[in-house]
């Protein structure tokens, strides 16, 4: 199991140089001079000129490109270029509530897809089945950002029960985490019913029952059991839409979050802060499948050797 | 003669799907009828379609102009999804929003599916450090989280259509690009491909002839997926400012010019997110029909 996890941390490493090459040439690829435009339009050619050489920018790509990696070991992305504040701190002061979303809807979306995905597999073919996959795939196709705004309209704005922006309160943790939720939950609804309807086929659940358990045992102890290994990759997955989809709800609700900062920070053309940004969200998704193909392993010792 | 070409391409293409001979299109169609995701969605997505197709002749309100004096009035006849903050008609927005999705759904898939054949077909026919070059830039285009890779492409190039297709495409190069080559990988070890290269079959004529046909039932269902994705992500991007600019009718963007409106006048939000729900219910339950059909091995999954 050690070697295992060993072996998974040393594959990441060039995934994540390549992460970085990319998050450093962003910059780079930008049209227009990052110095220009940092100088703002009053500067001189000569305030132009030292803002280039103090950035490095007047060396070649490569040099700047490690001299990025040199700061980036020493937990330097640099400045914001509107705050001045060193960008990782400003990450880290916002990373808490985008962190909360995140989880908050894996967990939502956790017990509610496999709750629906058991109830459709239990009854197949039959109209509940029909019913909750229907469900499913409209939660599927509905925007997410819809879901919320038609929850600010009703909730926020006519009954008044749920605030409308901000994140003062518990309350106001509600309708992010359930807009957010909304297609993992969707998705996972979906894989839960098939995982199950293929273990549901198989001999020893037969055997199960022919024991005499009782059915609700057969479900949750052995079946589920084993439908829930192609869950637990699915949960890493989907991680990544999770944090992407909080660009999105973090805007309509406010949020003090990475999402909103980002977009934000590409609105004023703050690139150290895009960067930051990108790099955070990169490594952060990394890290959740990491963490989620371990406990894949450690649930199901064949795919170690493999 | 040219539309007959097509129609027996069309025609070899639904056959090499369907798994059976040429001439069983008929047989396809009869079992697709009974497939309600199939039919709900087919209906669904043509009616998107029709409404792009028809939108100067349902759209007859100038999508564009402003007119302040009718600004944010609820639905009546005149205005079925009433007017916006500059009294732009919110019905004959949406309809002509219809175009921008199909274009933004349409060429998305495009860049996708062809950059993905070209990368997948490569990666999986050639093997080698080829393979392992190519499968190391989809293992990165895949480290990043979808929206957050989009983000970053419309960030560095600037809010336009194009540059939302291009930011979708190129992320779909490495879905598309990894099921293509792993079907090639498997193509690869079967006798008649083997025998093709034992008769002296050039690589572009294997890949064309024996390998690509095989591919087909995975690339139309992952379309449909990707389709309703692109629709999703483009909208919801522009909503934030990041994908087509306002004053265009895309459907997120229209969203976005009501946001600050929302507790007087819920229908410049509602209406057009409802029209992308509808629309990428259409495409996925095509997708969900169109995998049942063509790949029963996937059934249930």
């Amino acid at each position: 199991m050690f070697r295992y996890v060993l072996r998974r941390l040393l594959l990441a490493v060039p995934v994540l140089l390549g992460v970085s090459i990319c998050v450093f040439l962003m910059a780079s690829l930008v049209p227009g001079d990052p110095a220009t435009v940092l100088a703002g339009d009053t500067a001189s050619a000569e305030q132009v000129e030292r803002i280039r050489r103090d950035l490095g920018l007047d060396q070649p790509i490569p040099v700047q490109y490690l001299r990025f990696l040199e700061r980036l070991a020493h937990g330097s992305l640099g400045e914001s270029t509107r705050t001045h504040r060193e960008v990782l701190l400003e990450i880290a002061d916002r990373f808490p509530y985008t962190l909360a979303l995140a989880l908050g809807a894996v967990v939502v979306s956790t017990i509610l897809g496999i709750a629906m995905g058991i109830f459709a597999a239990v009854r197949r073919g039959r109209a509940a089945d029909y019913l909750t996959m229907g469900i499913a795939i409209v939660g599927l196709s509905v925007p997410t950002f819809w879901i919320a705004l038609l929850g600010i309209i009703v909730f926020s704005l006519n009954l008044h029960w749920l605030p409308v922006t901000g994140a003062r309160s518990p309350q106001s943790y509600i309708l992010p985490i359930f807009a957010l939720s909304l297609h993992s939950t969707a998705v996972k609804a979906r894989i839960t019913r098939s995982s199950m309807l293929d273990v549901l086929g198989q001999d020893y659940l037969r055997t199960a029952r022919a024991k005499g358990l009782r059915e609700r045992v057969v479900l949750l102890r052995h079946a589920l059991k084993n439908a829930l290994i192609p869950i637990s990759t699915i949960i890493g997955l989907q991680f990544g839409s999770l944090l992407g989809g909080a660009f999105i709800i973090e805007t309509i609700f406010g949020w003090p979050g990475i999402g909103r900062l980002a977009v934000q920070a590409i609105f004023n053309r703050d690139f150290p802060l895009i960067q930051g940004t990108a790099l955070v969200g990169a490594v952060t998704y990394m890290l959740a499948n990491l963490a989620v193909d371990i406990v894949y392993a450690w649930l199901d010792p064949r795919i170690r050797y493999s | 003669m040219r539309g007959s070409i097509r129609v027996s391409a069309i025609h070899s293409a639904a056959a090499v799907a369907v798994g059976r001979r040429p001439g069983t299109i008929v047989e396809f169609l009869r079992r697709a009828r009974r497939s309600p995701p199939f039919v709900i969605g087919a209906a669904l997505f043509l009616g998107v379609l029709l409404m792009a197709a028809l939108a100067p002749v349902i759209g007859v309100q100038d999508p564009i102009a402003i007119n302040i004096r009718e600004r944010l009035e609820p639905p009546t006849m005149r205005h079925l999804f009433g007017t916006d903050d500059f009294g732009r008609d919110v019905f004959s927005r949406v309809v002509w929003g219809s175009q921008l999705a199909v274009r933004l759904g349409t060429l998305s898939v495009l860049v996708a599916v062809s950059g993905g054949i070209v990368l997948g077909l490569v990666a999986g026919y050639y093997g080698g450090w080829v393979d392992q070059l190519i499968s190391r830039i989809f293992d990165l285009i895949f480290a990043f989280p979808y929206l957050l890779f989009a983000i970053a492409i419309v960030a560095i190039l600037g809010p336009s259509l194009d540059n939302l297709v291009v930011a979708l495409g190129v992320f779909g190069w490495a879905g598309f690009g990894r099921v293509i080559r792993g079907s090639v990988l498997s193509a690869r070890q079967r006798e008649y491909v083997e025998a093709a290269r034992a008769v002296g079959a050039r690589a572009s004529r294997i890949m064309a002839r024996h390998v690509l046909p095989n591919v087909a039932a995975p690339v139309i269902i992952l379309s449909a997926t990707r389709f309703g994705g692109a629709l999703l992500a483009g909208s919801g991007l522009s909503f934030i400012g990041l994908g087509v600019p306002i004053p265009q009718p895309e459907w997120g963007a229209i969203m976005a010019t009501g946001r600050d409106y929302m507790g007087t006048a819920w229908w410049v939000t509602v209406f057009p997110g409802a029209l992308i729900a509808v629309a990428v219910l259409g495409v996925n339950l095509l997708g969900d029909g169109l995998r049942d059909l063509l790949d029963p091995r996937l059934r249930d999954a």
